[in-house]
């Protein structure tokens, strides 16, 4: 318990008069991290759960990590895999390269996105809140691997600063942070974004990888299919993830791992989960049957962001509906507008994100009308 | 009343700042969003529309005394048509390119809520000097925002003020790409949305009562 000591003995600069009082946010913040608030409450009785939000950020760190080390070694392996060199290559030798390849945007995310969140509870003297944990976890994974860092940085402060912070911060927030940045990514860069030259790393870091020539192009399954080919990939790769994409999405395994976590903790609501498949599948079955669509119903599900966006960005808590049976709605809605832009707009392989965003936006609407129908059925039953 | 006197100095400063019409009353903003992708039809529009308040504004003030009640609002509309008429002609023979950006929007001042307010609000029942000093201050605090919000767009959505190249070539260089949101209106919204905050931030105090 040396650490507890010493964050005990540091707490007296931070007090009211101490020489460090300016950055006491800083300072709570830090030690709520790694113990628990001090702060109970003084009058009344109160229950509280043992889990409190710090906590949940913390699991759902812990079940995005399966996605996070798939998707540094697929960075290593479509780059080895693009050179040709996929039989010399060696496993650790992938998985450091993309390792190395992933970091800086891990690091630059949480610089900037924690950066602003501090110089704003340290401005307006508030506590730290912990929202950002998660966000600057989930950034990084769901960009291609060979985006600027200074886009992501510009990316991460404009959805810290316009999607969180000016609507009240952590839980306040309309829009999912994570999905903000990468829909402002989206819009500004999408050079960086879409087409056939940035899901593969082609620089040599480090003396690890590969250099690829600078034409080198490699598109998504999704893309491919857009462009009136047929999948790059097996059922067996799309599955396991060894595809083009963005760095945490490709694997429905490591997903699924992360799924299972959050389910078993409790902590993300497995009816989003569920109906986002659901509708996904619905769709796809309906496209198919018609003929819109080139793909199977288990590939639409399996390809691009659709599993990542159903597990770890349709169930955050705050952005979802929040009523037991308008998560069915909400989820359903989510997993059918994917699918419908997938299909119906050539522009845009990918739909998820828009989604999603689109079901965030919706998700007040959807709680407002759950609540009002049940309150209208107790209302006649009431009358009767 | 002298021309320049105290209050008539107020009728012209306020709508620069406390009783903006943009900022504060949050008017005309379907235009500031529309217009403002680029830095010369926001010039182009922000006088067209402190020309045509100015003067709207005096006419409708001179023959105030004159107007039925109940159809001021169209007397009005006429009044606004006509000059609206006059500067999109001008726009036409005088800077073609410009008025083909603007396309609609210079029609549509005529529906521009900061027009109508003024009118209403200030040209029926003032004289004509008062009334226009409130349309120039109106016009040019509208005028204002949309520089500011169209040289910001310019800047960063393509790099250039004015259609000059401003962003050096080596920052492209570089890897610096020009940022595609800027040139739609959603960024618009955003950066309108962010100048009143700053606006309310630094000058507007909240009524407490």
């Amino acid at each position: 318990m040396s650490l507890r000591n010493y964050l005990d003995k540091l707490r007296p600069n931070f007090e009211e008069g101490g020489k460090l009082h300016a950055f006491k946010s800083v300072y709570d913040g830090f030690d709520t991290f790694l113990y628990v608030p001090h702060e109970t409450s003084k009058s009344g009785t109160s229950i509280h759960d043992a889990i409190d939000s710090k906590r949940i950020m913390s699991m759902v760190v812990i079940a995005l990590i399966p996605a996070m080390l798939f998707g540094m070694y697929n960075i290593g392996y479509q780059n080895a895999m693009a050179a040709g060199k996929l039989g010399e290559a060696t496993f650790m030798g992938m998985f450091l390269y993309g390792a190395i390849a992933l970091l800086p945007k891990i690091v630059v995310s949480y610089l900037v996105g924690l950066g602003i969140e501090f110089a704003w509870a340290q401005w307006k003297g508030e506590e730290i809140q912990e929202g950002y944990l998660v966000s600057g976890f989930l950034i990084p994974l769901i960009v291609p691997v060979s985006l600027p860092l200074w886009m992501l940085a510009l990316a991460v402060a404009f959805a810290v600063i316009f999607t969180k912070e000016i609507f009240g911060g952590t839980g306040m927030n309309i829009f999912n942070v994570a999905l903000a940045a990468r829909a402002f990514l989206f819009f500004s860069y999408p050079g960086s974004m879409t087409g056939d030259t940035i899901w593969v790393e082609k620089e040599q870091i480090f003396g690890l990888g590969y250099t690829l020539p600078d034409g080198f192009t490699m598109a998504t399954p999704l893309g491919e299919i857009a462009q009136g080919a047929a999948a790059n990939a097996s059922l067996y790769d799309m599955i396991v993830g060894l595809i083009p994409g963005s760095v945490g999405e490709t694997s429905v395994i490591a997903i699924a791992i992360g799924a299972i976590i959050l389910i078993w903790t409790n902590i993300a609501s497995w009816k989003t989960m569920l109906s986002v498949f659901l509708g996904g599948g619905a769709m796809a079955l309906l496209f198919q049957s018609t003929g819109a669509t080139p793909l199977q119903w288990y590939e639409h599900i399996v390809l691009g962001g659709f599993c990542f966006g159903a597990v770890f960005m349709a169930t955050d808590p705050v952005t979802s509906a929040r009523t037991a049976c308008g998560k069915w709605f909400y989820g359903f809605l989510i997993g059918a507008m994917a699918v419908i832009i997938r299909v119906m707009n050539p522009g845009y392989p990918e739909g998820m994100m828009l989604a999603i965003l689109f079901g965030n936006m919706v998700a007040p609407l959807i709680d407002y009308c759950v609540v009002q129908s049940n309150i209208n059925k107790r209302a006649k039953r009431a009358k009767m | 009343m002298s021309l320049f006197s105290k209050q008539n100095k107020e009728v012209f400063i306020n709508p620069l700042n406390m009783d903006h019409p943009i900022l504060i009353q949050v008017l005309g903003i379907c235009s500031a969003l529309a217009v403002t992708s680029q830095l010369k039809p926001s010039i182009v529009m922000g006088l067209a529309v402190t020309v045509i308040t100015a003067f709207s504004n005096v006419i409708v003030s001179i023959i105030r005394n004159t107007i039925p009640n109940r159809i001021r609002i169209i007397v009005q509309l006429v009044v606004v048509a006509a000059l609206v008429t006059i500067v999109s002609q001008v726009l036409k023979a005088f800077a073609y390119d410009v008025s083909v950006q603007l396309s609609v929007y210079v029609g549509l001042i005529i529906t521009n809520c900061i027009l109508m307010g003024r009118l209403e609000a200030f040209a029926m029942t003032n004289k004509p000097w008062p009334s226009f000093l409130d349309g120039i201050g109106n016009g040019l605090g509208y005028a204002m925002i949309l520089i500011l919000v169209g040289g910001f767009r310019e800047l960063f959505g393509r790099g250039t003020l004015l259609g000059f190249k401003v962003i050096p070539q080596a920052l492209y260089d570089m890897g610096y790409v020009d940022n595609g949101m800027m040139a739609m209106p959603a960024m618009a919204l955003i950066l309108l949305g962010s100048v009143i905050w700053i606006h309310r931030a630094y000058f507007y105090k909240e009524n407490k009562n």
